[in-house]
């Protein structure tokens, strides 16, 4: 069989190939190249070597915004996770509503980055307006501003990831705890947190990601302001492209750098939390 | 026992109804205010409309005019169709050969994908742009390629792990049978495909649809907008934002969303958990 479908390449895989090289490998390339160039547009790009990468390093606004994504994906990472999983343990109780509560916290994710972060806008700033203050203030309101606005996204996501990985808890399992006497605790922490490993590998590894990704609620609800203090790295990156004139090949290396640290932070993230998988 | 447990779930339907209540207060908030004038809402965005915040529709009628919104909501409609068709059809049948043909090159394609899934859209939106452009790429049928090309990570790894488990039996008799395999792959591997469509098309329409960053520098915006390029246009365009137009837009980038998920909603849920445990 394998040698009658063989001769089908061209049909089966290269729409997808060609496609694939011009939306993804060929701009991968490119910018791994040029983030050792100086350029205005790609075709003035002229080697310079590790430049782009040492400017990176001496730009106070991008060593600011990395530790600000770093703090902000940590807070997030922790808080949805802990409230999805929460919520996820009380709506698989089998209470009245179940079913509309489950439809009501998952909506915001149907809603885009950018709406959202202008519904957001209005709200935070209306409240604030009582303390005279707005969003853009200082970088510690944006700060919250976008981890409330974030945590309203992402925990209806990541609860119906938990609530499918609970439900598929054998329940002969929780009976036999119970029979042999466990409490409510020692069955959460020794029978159901082993057994949802799966839902938190991934659930710890999509909202990390997400964290070190966002991009358009930070672009919608305070822009970087006050003075790009409230910066996330991807918007960061987009300013020193489109914002700075002769940046482009800084923007790249920070883009490269960015790429590295995401793969890295997803590679040890999978290890660690795969290694606590039990079998079942 | 049980009625002790009843009267527990009593009080966490109350609390759940009241937090239901509050995550929908957003919206309902933006909805308010797109019925005011636009000096009262950033002045007083809690209050109800009054007989002299009141404008009726115009916010809306402003919104749509200023944002060409009509025309944006068509063109995402188009985009998102479209693509999510073409990643449908080319990623599950690039999933079959990968599957079913075991070579050097079919294993570097599938390890490609999984490295396209960590790689940061940052790192390729400059590149990307600049290689759209010189390809003429600025349109809504350009960037369908884009996005194939974009979605193709995720989805031929989610149909790799579909296809790899279906029977070769049933592929096998069909060949038996005479046919091609593109008659083996039309009549016999997509229908069987059916669940891993579904969980695919939702997630690449969900990222599709809700798109800011990728349209916005691929497409030539003076002609081509869709529906989060025109909600950013109005911050962008304008000196002071028009608040009043900000909301009627917002509401009508909302609704139709809120609309279909309610519809739809079964088969969301059920996508995004099926995604989510093969990803």
């Amino acid at each position: 069989m394998q040698k009658a479908i063989k001769k089908y390449f061209p049909v089966f895989v290269l729409p997808t190939m060609i496609a694939f090289a011009i939306g993804f490998i060929a701009p991968f390339l490119l910018g791994i190249y040029l983030s050792f160039c100086k350029f205005t547009t790609v075709t003035d790009a002229e080697f310079i070597g590790l430049g782009n990468y040492v400017k990176t390093l001496g730009d106070p606004e991008f060593i600011h915004s990395l530790w600000y994504t770093a703090l902000y994906t940590v807070v997030t990472v922790l808080l949805i996770n802990v409230l999805a999983f929460a919520v996820a343990m009380l709506l698989t109780k089998g209470i009245k509503g179940t079913n509309i509560f489950r439809t009501v916290f998952f909506m915001p994710n149907l809603i885009g980055g950018i709406v959202l972060g202008y519904v957001w806008q209005l709200l935070l700033n209306g409240i604030l307006a009582y303390f005279d203050r707005t969003l853009t203030y200082s970088e510690v309101y944006g700060f919250w501003g976008l981890v409330i606005l974030v945590l309203w996204q992402q925990v209806g996501y990541m609860m119906i990831i938990y609530i499918s990985g609970i439900q598929n808890i054998p329940g002969e399992l929780i009976e036999a705890a119970k029979i042999d006497g466990a409490s409510s605790w020692q069955i959460l922490k020794n029978v159901t947190i082993p057994m949802v490993m799966p839902s938190i590998t991934i659930c710890t590894f999509l909202t990390l990601t997400n964290g070190f990704k966002l991009f358009d609620q930070n672009l919608a609800l305070t822009n970087g302001a006050p003075s790009k203090m409230s910066e996330l790295l991807a918007l960061n990156i987009y300013n020193t492209f489109y914002g700075r004139a002769g940046w482009e090949g800084v923007g790249q290396a920070k883009a490269v750098e960015f790429f590295v640290l995401v793969a890295i932070i997803a590679l040890i993230q999978n290890k660690l939390t795969r290694s606590k998988e039990v079998q079942q | 026992m049980s009625a002790r447990k009843a009267k527990h779930g009593w009080i966490l339907t109350v609390i759940f109804t009241i937090i239901s209540l509050l995550y929908i207060y957003p919206i309902v908030l933006v909805f308010i205010n797109s019925f005011k004038k636009k000096a009262y809402i950033s002045k007083e965005p809690f209050a109800l409309p009054t007989d002299k915040m009141f404008v009726r529709l115009e916010n809306y009628i402003r919104g749509i005019e200023q944002t060409d919104l009509i025309k944006a909501f068509g063109w995402s409609v188009f985009i998102t169709v479209f693509s999510v068709a073409a990643i449908i059809l080319f990623c599950s049948m690039c999933a079959w050969y990968i599957s079913r043909v075991n070579t050097k090159v079919t294993k570097t394609i599938y390890i490609l994908c999984l490295f396209a899934m960590v790689v940061p859209f940052q790192m390729e939106m400059y590149t990307l742009s600049k290689i759209s452009n010189m390809l003429h790429m600025g349109n809504p049928w350009g960037i369908i390629v884009i996005y194939l090309g974009f979605g193709a990570g995720l989805s031929v790894f989610m149909f790799t792990g579909f296809m790899k488990s279906i029977p070769l039996e049933i592929e096998e008799a069909a060949m038996i049978d005479g046919c091609t395999p593109l008659q083996t792959y039309f009549r016999v591997v997509m229908p069987i495909s059916k669940p891993t469509c579904v969980t695919v098309a939702i997630l690449q329409a969900m990222w599709i649809w809700n798109d800011y960053l990728l349209p916005s520098l691929v497409l030539d915006q003076r002609k081509y907008k869709t529906v989060p390029m025109a909600v950013q246009y109005l911050k962008g365009g304008y000196g002071s934002v028009d608040m009043g137009a900000m909301m009627g837009t917002l509401v009508l980038a909302i609704v139709p969303i809120i609309i279909f998920y309610l519809f739809c909603q079964k088969y969301i849920i059920e996508g995004v958990v099926a995604g989510a445990v093969k990803g």
